[in-house]
């Protein structure tokens, strides 16, 4: 598992991303005393007190797990640089891993038609918005897919 | 435990007040309590009180008079109220005052609240991408809890459409308009599967509270309100809350289930008992969840119970008799006061065209917020 920050330097969450062997993940941490999983990494456990963590893997997969769509531009600090009339409504939702940890996302459909409860999700990388200089603002995403590996 | 009455309630009218600060909105309320009670500032022996946007509530003391009383400025978001008074409760109690005053007051800017994430301990990419919304959390909250106990969406327009004719029949109410079932359920959508008239709003206003000893209530009032309990609680590990980027595997229940039950402990009642109800509803999923975890129905019973009219006014269960947050607003700091003022005044018959039929005895009033805070009332009439 390596830290990803170098080979993707125009992206502030590049921090919450591992390269694991499947692929990009998304970088928790596991509680050692009693084993509890977080997303993003924490270095408190808010389940037994603790405070011992070391890093891990959450995974690149799960299932939907709720779902909304925004359709209202957000206020600051949303910093996609688009105006109010040419905001475009994005999916939201909780994506239920392998550990059953849930990861709020923003996803790549803001379609409910294309949205369901349990459904297979992947992650990926989304284009957001663009800052003042003109390059592209990244972020993390889920996206339906068929695909899905082992049994979640 | 010697019980504590309320003997004087007071507010400023919610909604917007152009050109009224939000303290003045407070020293507004807290006269008008006074007022009620018979009691001069000058007697007030200790005040607990807050906002989230107008201030401090010890500066409302340079409108009402700098007489050196222990007033604490409370800040605990929804349940700023609450914990303002349980704390003036476990006050006199103690015997440190005779007469104590609760109060809160907002006065919020237009439009959805934008949080920073560095006040909540978050990271500036969760506001940056834009998950930190309170109108996206509710919508998540619901949408889960819909698909878990199969619940119809409809459900959500009743809650609102009770909500706004309940506020028709309320003088001080902020939205006095009915609102039809395909207004409500056709209005824009904001973060499905909650629409506009689903949510309420941030706004102004101001509530306060006057209390001594019940057995010296009477010195003051003819209708003094018993309070049987007021508590607050805080999250647990694995509850769904608001600004979380992530959820844990396991769930526990919401602070709501367990400031409800030490509450019901305390007062020595159970939900059976209770006459007249006031559950947060910033918005109609919010309040469709807090009716079972309060425990006035099992979840997934929120959708007959609401066809049938078990909430409304003339029901088994009169849910926010004003019109709660969605006819009202939401002026956070004085929200939970709002509450307690209604529940006294069902309790006291004076509700007018809103009044509960018979003799509500027991009153219960409950809210919640971020980052997970509950606080609930049991009151008991004279």
């Amino acid at each position: 598992m390596n830290n990803n920050t170098s080979l993707l330097p125009h992206l502030p969450v590049a921090h919450l991303l591992t390269q694991g062997t499947s692929g990009l993940g998304l970088l928790g941490s596991k509680c050692s005393q009693c084993g509890e999983m977080y997303f993003p990494a924490t270095d408190s456990c808010t389940a037994c007190c603790g405070s011992d963590l070391a890093p891990c893997d959450i995974g690149n997969q799960g299932r939907l797990w709720s779902w909304t769509v925004q359709a209202f531009m957000p206020k600051s600090p949303y910093n996609s640089g688009e105006t109010e009339e040419a905001f475009q409504p994005y999916g939201v939702g909780y994506v239920q891993m392998p550990s059953g940890v849930k990861v709020e996302s923003r996803l790549t459909t803001a379609d409910p038609a294309e949205l369901a409860i349990g459904m297979p999700m992947a992650l990926c990388l989304v284009r957001y918005g663009q800052r003042v200089d003109g390059q592209p603002l990244q972020t993390f995403a889920f996206a339906p897919t068929i695909e899905i590996e082992g049994d979640l | 435990m010697e019980d504590i009455a309320i003997i004087g309630i007071g507010m400023h009218s919610f909604g917007r007040t152009d050109g009224l600060s939000g303290q003045a909105q407070g020293a507004f309320a807290v006269r008008e309590a006074l007022r009620d009670a018979g009691v001069k500032w000058e007697q007030v022996g200790v005040a607990y009180g807050g906002s989230q946007d107008a201030g401090n509530a010890d500066a409302l003391a340079n409108h009402l008079g700098l007489t050196g009383i222990p007033f604490v400025n409370v800040a605990n978001g929804c349940a700023t109220g609450g914990s303002a008074l349980a704390s003036v409760v476990s006050a006199i109690r103690s015997g440190m005052a005779e007469i104590g005053l609760a109060v809160g007051f907002d006065k919020h800017p237009r439009g959805a609240f934008n949080p920073q994430p560095a006040d909540w301990g978050l990271e500036d990419w969760y506001g940056e991408t834009g998950l930190m919304l309170t109108t996206q959390f509710f919508a998540l909250k619901t949408q889960r809890y819909l698909h878990e106990h199969g619940i119809a969406e409809e459900s959500l327009v009743h809650v609102a459409q009770r909500a706004f004719r309940n506020g028709a029949l309320t003088p001080h109410a902020w939205r006095r308009r009915e609102l039809s079932f395909e207004e409500i359920a056709e209005s824009m959508a904001v973060n499905l599967p909650l629409r506009k008239y689903m949510f309420c709003n941030p706004a102004e206003g101001g509530a306060a509270l006057v209390l001594c000893r019940a057995s010296q209530a009477h010195k003051y009032s003819d209708t003094p309100i018993i309070v049987r309990a007021a508590v607050m609680r805080t999250r647990h590990h694995g509850s769904f809350e608001v600004f979380s980027p992530g959820l844990a595997a396991r769930q526990a229940p919401a602070p709501t289930v367990t400031a409800s039950r030490a509450a019901y402990e305390s007062a020595g009642v159970g939900p059976e008992d209770i006459d007249v109800i006031q559950l947060q509803d910033t918005d109609s999923g919010s309040e469709l969840i807090h009716l079972a975890e309060n425990g006035f129905c099992e979840h997934g019973e929120q959708g007959l119970l609401l066809r049938s009219g078990a909430t409304d006014i003339a029901g088994r269960l009169p849910v926010n008799t004003d019109g709660g947050c969605l006819a009202n607003g939401e002026p956070v700091g004085a929200s939970g006061l709002r509450q307690v003022i209604e529940v006294c005044t069902q309790l006291r018959r004076q509700a007018g065209a809103r009044q509960v039929p018979g003799a509500p005895r027991l009153g219960y009033t409950h809210v919640y917020g971020a980052p997970g805070v509950s606080a609930v009332t049991i009151l008991e009439a004279p």
